[in-house]
């Protein structure tokens, strides 16, 4: 079953729930745990249901570059990490 | 007499003590997160709060006992985007604007909406008639990607009756509540277009727009181009000029006397600190026929901070100033400018800063 897990950096703003789920698309999977903690919906999508800018996904290790759709395929031993992209200030 | 001030910055919100003739800073909340703006506790002890995390978004907090504790509440969120809608993008970069009246809260945001509360910030509806008019099409960003609304002035008696102004998208006024509304600009020119295109309403650049309590009809604005008046609501604006350089962002209003009013002077918007080094401010007690320039206490060699559209707040005596810059400098005059004391220059940069 496909895990989710979220970057420890989230832990300040909003719960992270480890989350494994028969999600089928990375999409599924987030909504998986945004069914938990609704609030952390709007931490790792925008108002348009995208990734945004400064949030990076990876899928078994590789970095998922699409952020609109976000309809990659899981299979049932993915590992999605949620993190965030460094910046400066 | 105002005995408390919050002051956002870009990392937390500052509770600000008055006692006697000093300020001292009382509490910090959201340290080290970036806040743009704060709505002071209004007199049941609410108020919020609108950080912008950078990676994880424009995030909004309410406090029911004016900021001794938070919760995280709903931030105005932008409805889905048509597939062919142009313009900048449907997603809140940052809320720039909060102004409570007459049971509802009215929020500015980037880029360039206005959102309404009716459950002082539980949730929010974004005003479609505005967010719709087909003058939007010819707003632009000044100075960020996207325009950005960052003035909401509601009439103290009449709170259908709203005044909001956008950077770069003019002054929009609304006697309905948002259901209809017109811009009001005449008499602005922006030096930065086109000159057949420098009277157009929908792209002046209004940095900030304020009125009279005492006599809502006048209206102040320090705009990307000069110092303009209205006394008439803002169906006409007259040019005024200041000493040391009509360029600036911040303004503040002096809450019963029409025409007084305060400005912080910078060089130009190619060049934005002050002028010679001296931080001042400029005031008028007259419409904007004369002027002081204000400075005991200010620093005058080497001052390069910038004071924020909303960095000057005048409390309701009309005496209390609070000004706070870029460079994290503080200051508080006691009556009216004359003088000035520093209340720190260590501060992280700050946005806003609000008296209560």
């Amino acid at each position: 079953m496909p895990t989710l897990a979220f970057t420890p950096q989230l832990r300040r703003f909003t719960d992270t729930p480890e989350v494994s789920t028969d999600a089928a698309t990375l999409r599924a999977a987030l909504e998986a745990a945004f069914a938990i903690n609704p609030r952390l919906r709007g931490y790792v999508l925008d108002d348009q249901g995208h990734l945004r800018p400064n949030v990076v996904v990876f899928v078994d290790g590789r970095r998922n570059d699409e952020r609109v759709r976000l309809d990659l395929p899981l299979q049932p031993a993915s590992r999605v990490h949620v993190m965030q992209a460094l910046s400066g200030g | 007499m105002d005995d408390r001030a919050w002051v956002a910055t870009r990392k937390g919100l500052f509770e600000l003590q008055r006692s006697g003739l000093a300020w001292r800073i009382a509490r910090v909340s959201f340290l080290g997160e970036p806040v743009t703006m704060m709505l002071p506790p209004q007199a049941d002890g609410r108020m919020l709060a609108a950080l912008n995390l950078g990676h994880f978004g424009a995030k909004l907090h309410a406090s029911d006992d004016a900021g001794a504790s938070w919760q995280e509440v709903e931030v105005p969120t932008y409805p889905e985007q048509p597939a062919d809608a142009s313009g900048p993008e449907w997603k809140l970069v940052q809320v720039w604007a909060l102004e409570a009246a007459g049971g509802r809260v009215w929020a500015g945001t980037m880029p360039g909406g206005l959102f309404e509360s009716r459950d002082f910030g539980r949730s929010w509806r974004l005003n479609r008639p505005l967010w719709d008019h087909p003058g939007r099409a010819e707003w632009m960003g000044g100075g960020n990607p996207a325009p950005g609304m960052h003035s909401v002035s509601v009439h103290p008696q009449r709170p259908d009756e709203l005044m909001v102004a956008v950077s770069c998208g003019g002054v929009w006024h609304s006697a309905d509540a948002g259901a209809t509304w017109a811009l009001r600009t005449r008499g602005m020119k922006a030096a930065y277009m086109p000159p057949e295109e420098a009277e157009n309403p929908n792209v002046q650049d209004p940095h900030r727009v304020l009125r009279c309590e005492a006599a809502p009809e006048v209206l102040w604005c320090q705009h990307h181009n000069g110092i303009w008046r209205s006394t008439d609501g803002g169906l006409q604006w007259q040019a005024l000029q200041a000493p040391v350089s009509s360029f600036g962002f911040a303004l503040a209003v002096h809450p019963q006397q029409p025409g007084t009013a305060w400005f912080v002077p910078a060089v130009a918007d190619e060049r934005r600190v002050p002028v010679d080094g001296a931080l001042v401010v400029n005031r008028t007690t007259d419409g904007g026929q004369s002027w002081r320039t204000l400075r005991q206490g200010l620093p005058q060699q080497h001052a390069y901070d910038l004071v924020y559209r909303h960095g000057l707040a005048v409390g309701r005596d009309g005496r209390t100033l609070l000004m706070g810059s870029t460079t994290g400098g503080l200051w508080t005059s006691f009556d009216g400018g004359d003088r000035w004391s520093t209340v720190s220059l260590n501060l992280p940069p700050i946005a806003a800063v609000r008296l209560c």
